[in-house]
C-alpha cells in the first residue's frame, strides 16, 4: 500500500513547531528508516501516518484514505504502530489478551484473533508468557509484546518507533529477523531509530530529519555516508562506514562481509 | 569508592538470585561500565548501589554494599540521596510530575538538599546547557520528546553532583552523538571530580571508547572484569549474549579471510581498528 505525505506542518499546543513542511512518498513494500536528533520531529511525523495527529497544513494519504477523513480506529486496519514507550499502549491484563486486542478491534472472531496472537507471540519468543500480566514482564519484553500486538493485525504498513531500545544483542537480532520477514512479505516497514548500525543492516532507504524538516532522503549507502550532513542532526555514519572512511577505503560497507570484501579488493589493487 | 562484599540478592517471591556472590571494589575517580544481556543483573546492581535494593524492592540481601563509606542496608534512601545519584533507564520514572517546567524539575533535587538559591541558578544553567535543554527550560517536562526527557533525567541527577553516580542505560533514547557526549562527560566527571561512575549500558562502542573498566554480568554473576580492550575483544562475549563492536567483528572476519597485521590484539574502538587495518 502506498503512502504519501504532502507538505505537512504541525505545531503542538505549547507552541513547539514540530513539523515545518514535510513531503515523503513511500512505495508499497519499501523499508524506510527515519533518523535524526532528539526533538527533530520523527515521532510527530509517524503519528501522522496512522492519523493519531492531523496535520495543520498539507495531507497524509494512506492507499486511497486521507487520514483527515478517517478515524484512528479505522486507520489501524492499514497502519500498525508500535510506540516508543510500551506503557503508552498496553491495555489488557494478560499478554495473550493484549496481543489479541488489536485483531479483535479489527473485527476478527475470537478464535481467529487468538490464532493470530499466538503466531505473533511465537515470532517474539514470548508464547510461553501468554497468561502473564504484561507488567510482570521486563520493559524490553513489554516492548516485544507491543510489537507482537501489531504483527498480529497483519496491516499492510507497520511503524516501529525505536524498536531496539533497551534490547540486548539477542533482542536486536530477533527484531532484525522480524523486519526481514515483513520485507519478504512485501509489507511496508517504517522505523524510527537511533541505532545506526541496525539501520544499516536492514534498511535500504534512510530519511534524516532535523528541526521539523527532511534533511536527506535516499538510499542508505548514500545518506549514511554523509558524515558532515548527519552531524548537523546529531547522527554519525555506521561503525563500518566510519572505519572505511578513516582508512581511506573507497567504499560504504553496511555489513561486516561487505567491509572485508572491499578491504581485500582495495589491498590487492595496491600491490 | 564502592565496595561490595559477597552480595547475593533475591527479589521477593523469587527462588533464583538476581545477584550472586558479587565481590568487587570500584575506586573513586573510576568510570566503570556494567554490561550483560537483559536479565543479567545490571539494573539490580544499579538499584543495590543506590539503596533501592533492598529499601524499595524489599527482598533478601546478604553480604554488604558500601558507597563512600556508607553501608546502604543500614541507611535510609533519604540519607543516601546526598551521596548516590541514580539515573533510571526510563525517564518517565524519574520525572517527578510535581513541577511545571524543565528548570523547576532540575531544581527539585537541589531544593531537597537545601542548596541556597544563589548557588542553584548557575548550577541549573550549566547543566541545562550541557544536556542542550536551555531553549526548552520553560516548557513542561511532558512536552519534551522521549530523548529530551531522558536528557532531563540525566540533568536532574548531574546537578546534584553526587560523589557516586549510577546510571542505568541512560542513553537508550538519545540520538547517537548525544549518547557519545554523555559518555564523554561521565569520563570527565570521574577523571576531574573524582566521582565514582557506574554505568549499565548496551552501547559497546562508547563503553569501549570511554570507560576505564568493564564489568560483565551473566545470570547475576560477575563473569568478566577488566579494561575494555580486554573484556570486549574476548571470544566469550557472545556466550553471555553480547555482540562485539563491528570493529572487532570486522577484524576477526578479515583475519579469517587472510588479512595479516602486526597488531596482536583485536580492536574494540574506531581508533584501534584504524591501527589494525593500517
Amino acid at each position: 500500500m502506498k503512502l504519501s505525505i504532502e507538505d505537512i506542518a504541525f505545531t503542538y499546543p505549547g507552541g513547539v513547531e514540530a513539523l515545518r513542511g514535510v513531503s515523503i512518498n513511500i512505495r508499497s513494500g519499501e523499508a524506510v528508516a527515519i533518523v535524526g536528533e532528539n526533538g527533530a520531529g520523527k515521532t510527530t511525523l509517524v503519528k501522522h501516518i496512522n492519523g493519531l495527529l492531523k496535520p495543520a497544513r498539507g495531507r497524509v494519504v494512506v492507499g486511497d484514505w486521507d487520514t483527515g477523513e478517517h478515524s484512528v480506529a479505522r486507520m489501524a486496519a492499514r497502519v500498525g504502530f508500535v510506540f516508543q514507550n510500551p506503557d503508552d499502549q498496553i491495555v489488557e491484563r494478560t499478554v495473550g489478551d493484549e496481543v489479541a486486542f488489536g485483531p479483535r478491534q479489527l473485527g476478527q472472531s475470537a478464535p481467529m484473533a487468538l490464532a493470530n496472537a499466538t503466531a505473533a507471540l511465537e515470532m517474539v519468543e514470548l508464547a510461553a508468557e501468554s497468561g502473564t500480566h504484561p507488567y510482570d514482564l521486563t520493559a524490553p519484553q513489554r516492548k516485544l509484546v507491543t510489537l507482537a500486538s501489531v504483527l498480529a493485525m497483519h496491516t499492510p504498513i507497520v511503524i516501529f518507533d525505536e524498536p531496539t531500545m533497551g534490547q540486548d544483542a539477542h533482542g536486536v537480532a530477533l527484531i532484525g529477523n522480524i523486519i526481514e520477514s515483513l520485507k519478504a512479505d512485501r509489507r511496508t516497514v517504517i522505523i524510527i531509530t537511533h541505532d545506526i548500525d541496525f539501520c544499516a543492516a536492514h534498511f535500504e532507504r534512510v530519511i534524516a530529519m532535523a528541526d521539523g524538516c527532511v534533511l536527506a532522503d535516499g538510499p542508505a549507502t548514500r545518506v549514511l555516508a554523509r558524515a558532515d550532513l548527519l552531524a548537523t542532526t546529531n547522527v554519525e555514519p555506521p561503525q563500518l562506514v566510519r572505519l572505511a572512511q578513516a582508512i581511506g577505503l573507497p567504499a560504504f560497507p553496511l555489513t561486516v562481509e561487505g567491509f572485508v570484501t572491499a578491504l581485500l579488493e582495495h589491498h590487492s589493487k595496491d600491490k | 569508592m564502592i565496595s561490595l562484599s559477597d552480595v547475593t540478592y533475591h527479589y521477593p517471591r523469587s527462588d533464583s538470585p538476581a545477584l550472586s556472590n558479587l565481590s568487587l571494589e570500584i575506586p573513586a575517580g573510576q568510570f566503570c561500565a556494567v554490561i550483560g544481556a537483559n536479565g543479567s543483573g545490571k539494573s539490580t546492581l544499579c538499584s543495590a548501589l543506590a539503596g533501592f535494593v533492598p529499601h524499595f524492592y524489599r527482598g533478601k540481601l546478604t553480604g554488604s554494599v558500601e558507597v563512600a563509606g556508607i553501608d546502604t542496608a543500614g541507611s535510609s534512601l533519604a540519607e543516601l540521596a546526598g551521596t548516590v545519584g541514580l539515573v533510571f533507564a526510563n525517564p518517565f520514572n524519574q520525572i517527578t510530575g510535581a513541577r511545571f517546567t524543565v528548570r523547576e524539575e532540575v531544581a527539585f533535587g537541589l531544593e531537597n538538599l537545601g542548596v541556597p538559591l544563589a548557588e542553584m541558578e548557575p548550577r541549573i544553567d550549566e547543566v541545562l546547557a550541557f544536556v542542550r535543554l536551555t531553549d526548552l527550560a520553560d516548557q513542561s517536562p511532558y512536552a519534551l520528546s522521549g530523548g529530551q526527557q531522558q536528557r532531563l533525567a540525566i540533568a536532574s541527577v548531574l546537578v546534584m553532583r553526587p560523589k557516586i553516580l549510577v546510571l542505568d542505560e541512560p542513553t537508550s533514547q538519545l540520538d547517537p552523538i548525544g549518547s557519545k557526549e554523555v559518555f564523554a562527560v561521565l569520563r570527565d566527571l570521574a577523571a576531574t571530580d573524582e566521582a565514582t561512575v557506574v554505568l549499565a549500558e548496551q552501547k559497546l562502542e562508547w563503553v569501549a571508547t570511554f570507560a576505564d573498566r568493564v564489568l560483565g554480568l551473566h545470570k547475576g554473576k560477575l563473569v568478566a572484569d577488566g579494561p575494555p580492550a580486554e573484556v570486549l575483544s574476548s571470544l566469550t562475549l557472545t556466550k553471555y549474549g553480547l555482540e562485539p563492536t563491528r570493529y572487532t567483528q570486522a577484524a576477526r572476519a578479515a583475519q579469517a579471510a587472510g588479512w595479516r597485521t602486526d597488531e596482536t590484539t583485536l580492536p574494540v574502538t574506531l581508533e584501534q581498528a584504524v591501527e589494525f587495518f593500517r
